[in-house]
């Protein structure tokens, strides 16, 4: 039976549950007695009893079943062939595994053809047992749930436990799926550690992956010129830009702008967030880089790069600005407008009044919405990717190039190498400390702005 | 000093939107005298302070016709720089707003942003000066690095009202200035507009009737956005012409 054929018969089986509890619960209802839960609440109860315990089961045997089938193979005589442990034998199996379902023609081992038959008739094997059971599971649940139906049973109170539960599982979900991730790049991070000495990744300034010693790889794969430029790029460059900018239009959007220039204004300004950064990455590579360049020739920088580190983080920080923007909006509206009354009935302008009380008042929430736009800045990969070039260079020129770590992290992974080399193996020693970064830098921000909320509510 | 006084409204009309606030109201604000502004919620009492110095102009709907004004000059004039107006006619509200600075720098925010007082040595001398005024100085002396959102409520009020006074102004205008206040902090700010009284014309709205009787030689009385009345606190207290203010007075409503 198919997934889809079982997926109907268990959802047909809930339905009839569904309609029989509830006019076994609409049965009971005959005097002026109230009830603690209507028909439909018992009819859900015994339709989720119907099936939840299905899905349960077969998400549980999704992840066992592969692993008995494979046993079930290695019974077979021919099985005696497979060479020891190790990526042959495993690729052998899967490549037979493939075949026996039928998504592969053609043999490339001797061994799993013969062990495709094999495969297949296990496989439906354990297909029949996992329906078997999980109608089982289907029918014993849903009449289990029907036997509690009587007057007085809390339906209501159930269905509501089985919703909590529901929610539970899904953010439980988000937060294994994370914890997963990290997982996965620590221990990546850590078989790039036991080839590389961490201090020779943290602190050395020649970074050349393309060129790698196999007997000092540490020497050519030092990240200091791949954190300054991500540093130069994302934190200096596009700050430069984003923070002016992003804070000046939310002060002329929240203390000037009338609230008909604010209706159309704000929501253009919101489309900024909107583009895709691929999208921003064309116009750094194609218009504002030649531009750059072109203006660097015509002051007299003959030598300046058409990747240059400005071009990048220029356009980053346009990307950026409806951030900031919006942060800095949040927290400037957060301030007690007492506080603008109180300046101006003193008689300072309005210019004196941002500057002096609202700006100073809204700093911490500014500081930390500044901080939230850097982490989102380093972690940039589109527009660097685009428009920033391949080759790590230590420099503070921003008409020089530079390159950052989210730049490398895609070059060493679309290379050619070897998984297990250490030149794709340093890109997720990158990932990581990226990840740490813009972790801490994420924690302090939301606490300086929440300190900040908490100062006025 | 003349016996012209310190500030007149004449006609004024105040709407918000297609909605009027206040009618025709017409009162004269006298120097060295404090004038109270009472009535029931709504009743335009607030509005009508606000026009005193501009301070509807923060409100886009709002609208102010009439004549109003200071010294014999037209404050809704157009040369008017409304800046040096409300440096004039200074204004306390109804919540404490010290600016999270310091002590200090609350006081000094407006002598320096008007340029009355240059250099460290002047500002301590007008901090000083403004504080004692207020009855605040022997509190805070020890600690004008302080917070100023530090202090009690009350403390914050007279601070308020320092900082209203810092400014030298020539009237002070007191938005229902006690009633975030609990009694001990009332009594405490109506003594300090009685010492006030002398040096600046006070305009004090107020829900408080007790208060008003108390701090005022002049009382006021608003009701759905007109003056019903206007005339000697002990008049409009103890013998009043008008059948709708001696309901009022007497509680009947409001």
């Amino acid at each position: 039976m198919s997934a889809i054929t079982l997926s109907l018969v268990v959802a047909g089986l809930a339905l009839i549950g569904w309609l029989t509890a509830r006019t076994r619960a609409a049965g009971f209802r005959t005097g002026a007695q109230r009830f603690s839960s209507l028909p439909t609440h018992h009819g859900w109860y015994v339709a989720l009893w119907t099936v939840i315990p299905p899905l349960v089961f077969l998400v549980i045997w999704a992840a066992v079943s592969p692993a008995m089938v494979t046993d079930a193979v290695l019974t077979n005589p021919a099985a005696t062939q497979l060479p020891p442990p190790g990526f042959d034998r495993a690729s052998i199996l899967s490549e037979a595994r493939e075949l026996g379902a039928g998504r592969a023609f053609g043999a490339f081992n001797e061994t799993s053809r013969l062990l495709a038959p094999a495969y297949a008739a296990a496989q439906s094997r354990y297909d029949w047992i996992a329906t078997a059971l999980a109608l089982l599971l289907a029918f014993a649940g849903g009449a289990y749930a029907f036997t509690r139906i009587r007057p007085g049973f809390a339906a209501r109170t159930r269905i509501e436990r089985i919703v909590m539960g529901a929610l539970l599982a899904a953010s439980l979900i988000a937060i294994l799926t994370t914890i997963g991730i990290v997982a996965s790049l620590v221990y990546e991070a850590a078989r790039f550690f036991s080839v590389v000495p961490i201090t020779d990744f943290l602190f050395g300034t020649h970074w050349s992956p393309q060129v790698i010693d196999p007997r000092d790889p540490g020497a050519s794969l030092g990240a200091v010129p791949l954190f300054w430029g991500t540093f130069f790029i994302g934190a200096v460059i596009a700050m430069a830009v984003a923070i002016p900018f992003g804070l000046m239009s939310a002060i002329y959007l929240t203390q000037y702008a009338a609230p008909r220039t604010r209706r159309w204004m704000k929501p253009i300004l919101e489309v900024l967030a909107g583009v895709p950064t691929v999208v921003y990455g064309y116009f750094a590579a194609l218009t504002v880089a030649p531009a750059v360049r072109d203006f660097a020739v015509s002051i007299g920088i003959s030598w300046a790069s058409s990747e240059s580190a400005l071009a990048a983080g220029a356009v980053m920080g346009v990307m950026i600005i409806p951030f900031v923007s919006s942060m800095a909006d949040d927290s400037l509206a957060a301030v007690p407008s007492a506080m603008r009354d109180g300046s101006l009935a003193m008689g300072a302008t309005s210019s004196e009044t941002i500057r002096k009380v609202l700006l100073p008042a809204a700093l911490p929430g500014v500081v930390g919405g500044v901080l939230l736009a850097i982490s989102r800045a380093i972690g940039e990969t589109m527009i660097v990717v685009m428009a920033a070039s391949g080759v790590a260079t230590l420099t503070a020129n921003p008409f020089a190039s530079t390159t950052t770590v989210t730049r490398q992290i895609v070059d060493l992974l679309t290379g050619e190498a070897e998984f297990d080399s250490p030149k794709t193996l340093a890109a997720f020693a990158l990932g990581l400390t990226l990840f740490v970064v813009t972790l801490l830098l994420n924690i302090v921000a939301l606490r300086v702005v929440k300190r900040y909320r908490e100062a006025y509510e | 000093m003349s016996n012209e006084p310190k500030m007149t409204a004449r006609h004024v009309n105040v709407s918000y939107g297609p909605k009027q606030a206040l009618h025709d109201v017409s009162i004269d604000i006298e120097q060295d005298k404090v004038v109270a502004f009472i009535g029931p919620s709504g009743c335009g009492k607030s509005t009508f302070l606000r026009t005193l110095n501009r301070m509807n102009d923060t409100v886009a709907s709002a609208r102010v016709d009439g004549d109003i004004r200071l010294d014999g000059q037209d404050i809704y004039a157009p040369e008017m720089d409304v800046v040096q107006l409300r440096a004039r006619v200074g204004m306390v509200f109804q919540k404490p707003n010290p600016f999270p600075k310091s002590i200090f720098e609350n006081i000094a925010y407006g002598p320096r942003i008007h340029g009355l007082a240059t250099g460290k040595a002047d500002l301590d001398v007008v901090v000083e000066r403004s504080l004692t005024r207020a009855g605040l100085w022997n509190e805070v002396k020890d600690r004008l690095t302080d917070s100023g959102t530090a202090l009690s409520g009350g403390q914050q009020q007279r601070l308020c009202i320092a900082r209203a006074i810092a400014v030298d102004p020539e009237v002070i205008l007191m938005d229902e200035p006690c009633s975030a206040l609990d009694p001990i902090a009332t009594a405490k700010i109506e003594e300090l507009i009685h010492e006030l009284r002398g040096r600046y014309a006070i305009a004090i709205v107020t829900h408080n009737m007790q208060q008003a009787a108390r701090v005022s030689q002049k009382t006021a009385f608003f009701h759905l956005g007109t003056l019903v009345e206007y005339g000697a606190t002990s008049d409009i207290f103890t013998n009043p012409v008008q059948e709708r203010t001696k309901d009022y007075i007497t509680g009947r409503y409001g």
